[in-house]
């Protein structure tokens, strides 16, 4: 047996994600305690100051978003978080600095699946989209924390990692190499006090990014309008990314996303080893969603089975995508352990392959 | 003024203001804030192209810039003299 | 003789239409460096405008125009945040204070300060407040307190005083119905971590030189490093009291000055 690369460590996915943040350049973080987030910060906390960066156990969730709000104007990366009933505490700062144009990222470190409609119809107020990225396991989170980091210095705009409570308490062997995504944008928005003097002092706002120097002041109409052209143009752009399998002749396709879809995926093998035709897709980014892919891979089957830890969320996404190519059926539901975090009894192989046999029949 | 001031008599007078009348909204602040209490308001319907009354100066400003601090709509610039001068009071 | 208008015959009425001709040094301009445009709509008799005159002006005194940047809540000043020659990072209504903490820990050398008012800080942000002081964070709050919520019309705020009629309190506030007022400098002042809390007036030129003064020594406070400063300014809100714009300087020292006390509550 080869022993892995020397660059390989067994990490708990919570070290991990912390590990993968400050590799990514994360400087600044602020979180308040709240299972299963708190490990994250525990590691940032210990991390960040090592690499000369700030780590603030800030007094609230709230205070926690305006934390990383003020230190991203100063031109850092930084990035905040917490689990779904936190992340409900910060809703009105995130929907309003994306107005601003703001690169963040924030953690929902989940508690099961119920906060897909939280972080993908934004749980916040008014017109703003957020990208969504949602790793199945622990390796893939180091990639996707770093594409994360990326992805909003690029766009201007937050970008949220939804975990959960499985991958935060997963030890793995993990590779947490920095990527190269290549050349950002420069930060030519960023304060530091220095424009001040100039006559072209900067402003870092949700209601407009420059001065209107005048007694009419900000005009909404044409800032919100310009800011929504830009989100336009990122959902379009930033390319959707989902995992597939097998759905090329699929009678049955299955869809899942996060820590349970690794469940899916083994019962789908499974079946297909025993010559049943199951296809598999997994979409990754959950915003942009891979609706051309889901699309695609539903063509030809019977029917397309989504299987998600909440009361049916994700599936309105997949239907919207299949768009009657085929009937699209729930196989999930709610399944949690005593605490409600989300370790649940649908974890299990025999359980989703039972799931899934029943719409093959 | 001083009650007792009549035409001829003159007063020491060390500094001006330029008033930007336009930008007045009436508020009379300046009136009480001016410690020689040489601001007056226009009256009798003089008003700028707002509609507000605005300050008038009288006589007797010590370039203090009570009235350009306290003024909320940045209507004042106060200039002290190099050497006073004396100005008579009244028509 | 003057070019306007003779409005008042019986006086003598010098021009002050242009700057004077003979030799004379100008000491104070229509606006500071660091305000734009002098024109706003905020009401006749405001205070807020003279307070952030008073402000800005100290920005420049204590030579920190290219490294200040000035953390905006949601009120009546916001109109400013659009107006000014510093940067200004605009925050939610009482958020301001972590805003500009995150600003702070990883811009330390920048001067930051706050502009918020009391329905702002004192109601919807005051935790934001209480645990910035309590941090000792270095930067300087400004909270300009007219006593009642402006922007949305004049509405009660925690720091309306007994007896203030607003469209919330419309009987006036009632120690019963809508409990008592909160002193916020006196409550960060009670604060360990806070060094320098003062609370200042603009309804008269003296108060307006001494909240001056009391601003410097916030910002000296910050830019020494000494720790977490507040000054609380009270500001004329004439169509939030319901009187007329010449009264209100007197509404100040009357009605909210006896509960809200001017002076310096604590110093490094």
């Amino acid at each position: 047996m080869n022993a892995p690369a020397p660059t390989h460590r067994l990490l708990e996915g919570c070290e991990a994600i912390a590990e993968a943040m400050v590799v990514a350049g994360c400087r600044f973080f602020a979180g308040y305690p709240m299972t299963p987030f708190t490990e994250v910060l525990e590691h940032m906390s210990r991390k960040l100051p090592e690499v000369g960066g700030v780590c603030m156990n800030a007094e609230s969730e709230i205070e926690a978003v305006g934390m990383a709000w003020g230190a991203a104007a100063g031109g850092v990366r930084a990035a905040t978080g917490s689990t779904g009933q936190g992340l409900s505490l910060m809703q009105e700062s995130l929907a309003e600095l994306t107005m601003a144009r703001l690169p963040l990222v924030v953690l929902n470190m989940a508690r099961a699946q119920g906060d897909y409609f939280q972080a993908t119809r934004g749980g916040g107020h008014g017109d703003y989209r957020h990208i969504v990225v949602a790793p199945a396991d622990v390796p893939e989170a180091v990639q996707l924390m770093q594409l994360a980091f990326h992805l909003a210095e690029v766009w201007r705009n937050p970008v949220l990692f939804f975990g959960d409570y499985y991958l935060a308490h997963t030890t793995q062997s993990v590779d947490v190499a920095p990527v190269d995504f290549g050349p950002e944008p420069a930060r030519d928005w960023a304060l530091d006090g220095s424009s001040g003097g100039s006559g072209h002092a900067r402003l870092l706002s949700p209601l407009g990014d420059h001065k209107q120097r005048d007694d009419v002041g900000y005009d909404l109409s044409t800032y919100f309008t310009r800011v929504a052209a830009a989100v336009g143009t990122m959902a379009a752009t930033v390319e959707p990314l989902v995992e597939v399998e097998a759905c090329d002749d699929a009678e049955v396709v299955v869809a899942a996303f996060g820590s349970p879809a690794r469940y899916v995926k083994a019962a789908a093998r499974d079946l297909r080893a025993e010559g049943h035709r199951v296809g598999f897709v997994r979409p990754i980014t959950l915003f942009p969603f891979p609706s051309a892919v889901v699309a695609a891979a539903a063509e030809g089957a019977r029917a397309v089975a989504v299987y998600e830890n909440n009361q049916g969320q994700m599936i309105d996404d997949v239907r919207l995508a299949v768009l009657g190519r085929a009937p699209v059926q729930f196989i999930g539901g709610l399944s949690l352990d005593g605490s409600g975090f989300g370790i649940a009894p649908d974890l299990d192989v025999d359980v989703m392959r039972a799931r899934i046999e029943d719409v093959l029949a | 003024m001083s009650a007792g001031a009549g035409a001829g008599d003159k007063v020491l007078v060390r500094g001006t203001v330029v008033i930007d009348t336009e930008l007045c909204k009436g508020c009379d602040l300046c009136i009480d804030a001016c410690p020689p209490r040489v601001l007056v308001m226009t009256e009798g319907g003089v008003v700028n192209g707002r509609g507000y009354a605005y300050p008038q100066l009288l006589p007797g400003c010590t370039g203090c810039r009570a009235c350009s601090q306290i003024c909320p709509d940045f209507v004042f610039q106060v200039y002290k003299y190099a050497t006073p001068i004396e100005l008579e009071v009244g028509p | 003789m003057s070019t306007s208008p003779p409005s008042h015959p019986e006086l003598r009425i010098v021009p002050t239409d242009a700057p004077p001709d003979i030799p004379a040094r100008l000491v104070d301009d229509f606006t500071p460096r660091l305000i734009d445009v002098g024109e706003h709509h905020l009401c006749p008799g405001c205070g807020e405008p003279v307070a952030m005159r008073t402000i800005l002006e100290a920005v420049e005194e204590v030579d920190a125009v290219q490294r200040a940047v000035a953390v905006f809540g949601v009120g009546c000043y916001t109109a400013f945040s659009n107006n000014l020659d510093v940067e200004v990072l605009q925050a939610l209504h009482g958020r301001a204070p972590s805003v500009a903490t995150g600003l702070n820990r990883v811009r330390p050398e920048v001067l930051i300060f706050t502009i918020q008012g009391d329905g702002d800080l004192a109601n919807e942000g005051l935790q934001e407040a209480i645990h910035a002081a309590a941090r000792g964070e270095r930067i300087t709050l400004f909270m300009l307190n007219n006593g009642v919520f402006g922007e949305t019309g004049g509405h009660m705020t925690t720091t309306t005083v007994l007896g203030q009629r607003t469209k919330t309190s419309v009987g006036g506030r009632d120690a019963e119905l809508h409990g008592r007022p909160l002193q916020v400098a006196e409550l960060l002042a009670g604060i360990d971590g806070s060094a320098f809390v003062a609370r200042g007036a603009v309804n008269n030129a003296g108060n307006v030189a001494r909240t001056k003064r009391m601003v410097l020594r916030a910002f000296e406070t910050q830019l020494s490093g000494a720790g977490f400063s507040f000054v609380e300014i009270l500001t004329m809100c004439p169509t939030g009291w319901f009187v007329e714009t010449e009264e209100a300087p007197d509404y100040i020292d009357d009605q909210l000055s006896p509960v809200h006390p001017l002076g310096i509550l604590k110093e490094a």
